[in-house]
């Protein structure tokens, strides 16, 4: 780049330049979040008493199953996604995001339709494959406008004014640009034009494999290697493994999908292929492992003091978890007992709440004071959202965990005539305990996320008390919302 | 990362290596399957003349049935997938006499294999429980036939009408005087139940594929 071109901008003008649509997005996140929470909150109380809310075809389990889900991934997830690797990209090139009123309206009609699809689910219209859930006529929205917002982070990339690039920026621009790909392909070959046959369900299991893994993983990956050397004042402990392990995550992760398929109507091959790269994904995961948890562990008053680190650092150790978890019950005599329980409904909540929302949690507690300059409101409310969700997390997860193994152990159990030993229904009935257990955990959760939604939503009032206040003609006086700034 | 276009291509090819490996190579491999005889004529490998082929065509009702079987979200609970004996005990529990194979969903515009078995496969329904009335009790209120099921109600895919003087429908459910209609009122299912019971018994795994024979007539 021409070394003339290149003027400084302060780390202030880059907050500056995506303060408003990273705001936006945030309140829609958190929009979602509460929104999501109730939902499966509803969807786990259905599953241990079928008579709640049962009158209602719209309130069924099976639609607000899936209806909660989108809610976590395409409304929360993204939605901090957007902000969270908008912004450290924008930080890490050194660059301003122009243009922050088209993000906005992207933003916003991504949000629209979000809120269309889910609708539509609960109406009836959905399509029943997962993380595709959302009716066909809100596609098109949705991609036109994830480019509108994707399209920043290339943007900031293009021009960035600073040589040296960091691994961070591999993983953000590499999930903005998967993301779109997965997207498509999965509408094409399930919605628009179906591919036959069980081909769809190679499909649908590869897209919401790739979902977790390259679209919501990268990101959550690059928050934490950029938060951690930063909060903690300490340099990455082996960054010379951090590219390589980018690689090898590129590589093997996007082949690992169709674990889920095992033993199902689909060629032997494509399961096998997927069950060796399950095997080497655990390379990735032990580099990334290595070195977040060993540079955070290095300064663990820090972590355990500071609330972004409390929350990053739950986030990385339980995506190590959940790596390594997913490549061994890959194996096709764990899958056997694992597959169709409520074990894989664990892994998805301690890949995608344990690991991916933990992190944007902490990049949130972490980004706010420094796009408004001023600080969160209560330091005891963010305590309390730690202490609630990392415990309701836990309870959840060991639940699911715990009941899915008696449950898929109990489901193969034969006698010695060959005959099962548990009867369908004694299966079911078992499982009681462990999914009450589980609702206990997700109360959890929503105690945890209102002390959060509370907190922000004080933040806000208080900015917006402060921007009127200084609006108002002198003749009515500062008389309310006047808060000291802090630096 | 100083070169761009070579990062590009990087990212690129990655997940192009595992679409084609996956998704293209499964496409090719079974996107041209075709319905077939029980059995392959042993000299000429092709379909047997005159011998009926499968998985036959579905039927009006059924199809819309499996409408309202996707709507409703049944999948989040319910599989459609028999694993061969030996893996798990679905043989065993009586969900597929043999294992379902990619030849037998080629008639289906929407593949619904389920990931979850919170309620039982249902591939093999339709010969496991060939009553309509069991599934319209069933439906109604789970807790009719199956005690301590887990399943919600689809209370609302039925009717609860008066009486016409002198002449119940035909169709009206025969329930347990605990979950009966009030007095002088009747339960009636309406076309939606009727359609997914009708798609219901529609599932059944009770044909052989060359590839995955029943094991009676082996």
């Amino acid at each position: 780049m021409n070394e003339a071109s290149i003027q400084p901008v302060t780390t202030r003008e880059i907050d500056r330049s995506i303060k408003t649509p990273a705001l936006h997005f945030l309140m829609c996140a958190v929009f979602w979040l509460l929104a999501g929470t109730v939902l499966s909150l509803i969807s786990s109380v259905k599953l241990t008493n079928p008579e709640f809310l049962a009158s209602w075809e719209w309130l069924t389990y099976g639609r607000v199953h899936p209806a909660a889900l989108n809610a976590m991934v395409y409304g929360w997830s993204c939605n901090a996604a957007f902000a969270v690797a908008l912004w450290i990209m924008a930080r890490l090139c050194r660059t301003r995001i122009r243009g922050g009123g088209l993000l906005q309206a992207a933003g916003l009609f991504w949000n629209i339709a979000v809120a269309v699809g889910i609708g539509g689910i609960i109406y009836g219209d959905m399509i029943p494959v997962e993380f595709l859930e959302m009716p066909a006529y809100v596609t098109p929205l949705m991609l036109v406008s994830y480019l509108g917002i994707g399209v920043w982070a290339m943007i900031a990339y293009r021009y960035r004014r600073c040589e040296q690039v960091y691994v961070s920026q591999f993983y953000i621009l590499a999930a903005f640009f998967w993301f779109p790909w997965l997207y498509t392909v999965a509408q094409i070959m399930i919605v628009f034009a179906p591919a036959r046959g069980v081909v769809q369900s190679i499909v649908g299991a590869w897209y919401a494999h790739n979902l977790m893994w390259l679209w919501l993983t990268p990101i959550g990956l690059a928050s934490a290697y950029y938060l951690i050397p930063k909060a903690l004042g300490r340099p990455i402990y082996q960054y010379k493994l951090a590219v390589p392990g980018f690689w090898a995550f590129a590589l093997f992760s996007s082949w690992a999908g169709m674990r889920q398929l095992t033993g199902g109507p689909v060629p032997a091959w494509v399961i096998t292929a997927s069950i060796v790269a399950g095997l080497f994904v655990i390379i990735p995961v032990v580099i990334t492992a290595l070195n977040i948890l060993v540079t955070a562990f290095g300064n663990f008053d820090e972590v355990k003091r500071n609330p972004t680190m409390r929350f990053v650092v739950f986030g990385a150790a339980s995506f190590t978890l959940a790596g390594l978890i997913g490549s061994i019950t890959a194996l096709r005599r764990v899958n056997e007992v694992t597959q169709f329980t409520h074990f894989t409904a664990g892994q998805f909540q301690l890949f995608s709440y344990a690991f991916f929302s933990m992190v944007m949690f902490g990049s949130i507690y972490f980004l706010i004071p420094r796009l408004l300059g001023r600080d969160w409101p209560s330091a005891r409310l963010i305590n309390w959202h730690f202490r609630a969700c990392a415990g309701g997390i836990v309870i959840a997860v060991t639940a699911l965990f715990m009941g899915g193994l008696i449950q898929g152990w109990q489901m193969n159990a034969l006698d010695e005539s060959g005959a099962p030993v548990y009867e369908f229904l004694k299966v079911v009935g078992n499982t009681g305990f462990w999914l009450r257990a589980r609702l206990a955990g997700e109360v959890l959760l929503l105690a945890g996320h209102l002390a959060f939604a509370v907190n922000f939503s004080w933040l806000l009032a208080k900015l917006v008390g402060s921007e009127i206040a200084g609006k108002l003609p002198d003749w009515i006086g500062p008389t309310f919302g006047k808060v000291p700034e802090v630096s | 990362m100083k070169n761009f276009p070579l990062f590009f291509c990087g990212i690129f090819f990655t997940l192009a290596f595992s679409w084609a490996g996956l998704v293209l190579a499964g496409h090719i491999q079974l996107g041209s399957l075709n319905t077939t005889t029980e059995r392959i004529d042993g000299e000429t490998g092709k379909p047997v003349k005159g011998n009926p082929l499968y998985p036959a065509a579905p039927t009006g009702l059924a199809m819309q049935g499996k409408q309202v079987y996707m709507s409703m979200g049944c999948i989040y609970c319910h599989t459609q997938q028999a694993r061969r004996q030996g893996v798990g005990a679905d043989y065993e529990r009586g969900w597929g006499d043999r294992q379902s194979v990619a030849r037998d969903y080629i008639w289906e515009d929407r593949v619904l294999l389920g990931a979850m078995r919170t309620g039982p496969d249902l591939r093999n329904v339709g010969s496991r429980l060939p009553e309509s009335e069991w599934h319209h009790l069933h439906l109604y209120n789970p807790q009719i036939t199956s005690e301590s099921s887990i399943m919600p109600p689809f209370r609302f895919l039925y009717e609860t009408r008066k009486i016409k003087e002198g002449s119940p429908s035909p169709k009206a459910l025969n329930l347990p005087a605990e979950y009966s209609a009030p007095e002088g009122h009747e339960v009636v299912p309406t076309r939606r139940a009727d359609a997914l019971v009708a798609y219901l018994l529609s599932m059944r795994l009770d044909y052989s594929l060359p590839e995955a024979q029943l094991t009676q007539s082996q």
